[in-house]
C-alpha cells in the first residue's frame, strides 16, 4: 500500500471524525439489529448455528448500511472530480480499500464483542480459528463492498442498488465463512477446515485481483 | 519554459447516439493560451475534460508528451491543473487542510511557500484556516485556481475560469494566467469574451467539428 494510498485513508479518515457519514449508520444499525434480535429470540436458547448465522446476517447488513459512503459520498458531494485529478484509479481503489477494511474491522469486533457478551450460543472454541475466517471473512466483505460501492455510486438508485449487487457477490462469502464461524463454535480443528478456508482465501484473491482490474473502467466516465 | 506537447489526433465523442463533436484535431506546445469557445452544448466542456483525462473519447486519442517522452495514464494527473464550476473541495476541510491533503495524496510535500504566495494572491490567506463550507462561491472558486496551480503543472485547463467571480477576482485571476502562461500551457474553455481576450489561439466548437 503506497504512501499515496495511506494519504487519502488519512483525508477519508478525517472527513469521517467530522461528517460521520458512515459511523454513525453503521453503529446504529449494529445496535437496532442486535436489540431486534435479542427480543425476538426473548428466553429462548438458539443454536449454534443459528448464532453463526445470525452473526454474518448483522454483519453483512451493517457493512451494506455504511461501506457505500466511501464512494457515494465522494459521488454525491462532487468532489470525485477532485480525486480523480489527484491520484490514479490504483491509489483511489487502495485508500478507499484501506478506509473500508479499518472500518469492517473495528465495526465486526464491536458486533463480536456484542454477540460474546449477549448470546449463550456465542461460545468459541478454536479461536485461531475463528480469528483466521474472522480475519479473511472481514477483507473479503471489505473489498467486494468496496468494488461494489464504486460501481453503484455511478448508478441512480444508490440505496437500494447496493444490497441488491452485493447479496450474489458476498454469497458465497457469508455462507462460508458462517460455516467456519460455527466449525470455531464446535472446535474443529485447521484441517477439518481446510476446505472453507481455502474458499475464503482463494475468494479474497480473486475478488481483490478482479477489483483492481475492473477499478479503472469503472472509475473514469 | 517547459517542454511539453499536447497532441488531440482524430478525437470524437458521443453521448449514446447524440454527436458532441467528431474528428477534431489540433495541437499546442510549450507554452501560451488556447481558447475553446462555442454555444452551450457545443462540447467545450467535454473537450477539456477529455483532455485532462478525466473523460474517454469515443474514439482518437490524446497524446501527451514531456521532454519528448509520452506520459501514461496513470500519471497524467501530476502534470494536469484543473478549474472548473462543477469542481469541488472537500468543504469539512480548511483550505490549508484541503491543500496539505491534495499534496499528500499526489505523494508530494506540501510547498508551504508557494501555497502562501498562492492564498496571498487569490485574497485567501487570512481564511486559509476556515473551514470552505464557510466560503463564498467566489472563494471557493479562487480556491480551485490553488488547487490547480499548488503542484507546478505544465498544463493548466480552465473550464469557465472566471465564473462567481467579481471584478477584483476577475483581475487577480487574468494576472495569474499571464504569468502562468510564459512558462506552461494554458488551455481556457469559456464564453467570455473578456476570458477569450487572453488566448494568443483560438479553436472555435461549432457544429460537431472546429470552425
Amino acid at each position: 500500500m503506497s504512501a499515496k494510498a495511506y494519504a487519502l485513508y488519512l483525508k477519508d479518515f478525517r472527513s469521517e471524525i467530522r461528517t460521520r457519514y458512515a459511523v454513525n449508520s453503521l453503529a446504529m444499525f449494529v445496535i437496532v439489529a442486535t436489540s431486534v434480535i435479542l427480543f425476538s429470540i426473548g428466553n429462548e436458547t438458539i443454536t449454534q448455528s443459528l448464532t453463526a448465522g445470525l452473526f454474518w446476517v448483522v454483519i453483512f447488513f451493517s457493512a451494506m448500511s455504511g461501506l457505500s459512503r466511501a464512494f457515494v459520498s465522494e459521488e454525491e458531494r462532487g468532489t470525485s472530480l477532485t480525486l480523480q485529478l489527484l491520484a490514479a484509479p490504483s491509489t483511489i481503489f487502495s485508500g478507499k480499500l484501506l478506509f473500508n477494511m479499518v472500518l469492517v474491522f473495528c465495526m465486526n469486533i464491536v458486533i463480536t464483542i456484542l454477540y460474546s457478551a449477549l448470546f449463550d450460543g456465542f461460545a468459541v472454541r478454536n479461536l485461531t480459528l475463528f480469528i483466521v475466517s474472522f480475519f479473511f471473512g472481514n477483507a473479503g466483505l471489505a473489498i467486494a463492498s468496496t468494488i461494489i460501492a464504486a460501481i453503484i455510486s455511478k448508478a441512480g438508485a444508490k440505496g437500494t442498488l447496493y444490497p441488491v449487487l452485493s447479496f450474489p457477490i458476498l454469497l458465497p462469502l457469508i455462507l462460508t465463512s458462517v460455516q467456519l464461524t460455527l466449525m470455531s463454535f464446535e472446535g474443529a480443528s485447521f484441517s477439518d477446515a481446510k476446505f472453507e478456508l481455502s474458499i475464503i482465501i482463494c475468494y479474497d484473491v480473486i475478488m481483490l485481483t478482479a477489483s483492481y482490474l475492473l477499478f479503472d473502467f469503472v472509475w473514469k466516465d | 519554459m517547459n517542454n511539453y506537447l499536447l497532441q488531440v489526433k482524430d478525437v470524437s465523442k458521443y453521448f449514446g447516439r447524440r454527436l458532441i463533436f467528431k474528428n477534431l484535431n489540433f495541437e499546442i506546445s510549450n507554452s501560451g493560451i488556447l481558447g475553446v469557445s462555442g454555444d452551450n452544448g457545443s462540447g467545450k466542456s467535454t473537450l477539456v475534460k477529455i483532455i485532462a483525462g478525466i473523460s474517454s473519447p469515443s474514439s482518437g486519442i490524446i497524446v501527451h508528451n514531456d521532454d519528448g517522452k509520452e506520459i501514461v495514464q496513470e500519471k497524467l494527473h501530476n502534470y494536469i491543473g484543473f478549474v472548473s464550476p462543477y469542481l469541488v473541495l472537500y468543504e469539512e476541510f480548511s483550505a490549508y487542510e484541503n491543500l496539505s491533503f491534495f499534496s499528500n495524496i499526489r505523494g508530494i510535500k506540501l510547498d508551504r511557500e508557494r501555497a502562501d504566495f498562492l492564498l496571498e494572491k487569490l485574497l485567501l490567506f487570512q481564511r486559509k484556516d476556515d473551514y470552505v463550507k464557510t466560503y463564498s462561491s467566489g472563494m471557493k472558486q479562487r480556491l480551485k485556481f490553488i488547487f490547480a496551480l499548488i503542484h507546478s503543472p505544465s498544463l493548466v485547463i480552465l473550464d469557465e475560469p472566471t465564473s462567481n467571480l467579481d471584478s477584483k477576482g476577475k483581475d487577480t485571476v487574468y494576472q495569474i494566467i499571464e504569468n502562468e502562461s510564459k512558462s506552461n500551457i494554458i488551455i481556457i474553455a469559456s464564453n467570455e469574451q473578456t476570458d477569450l481576450n487572453l488566448c494568443k489561439r483560438e479553436i472555435n466548437l461549432q457544429d460537431f467539428k472546429i470552425k
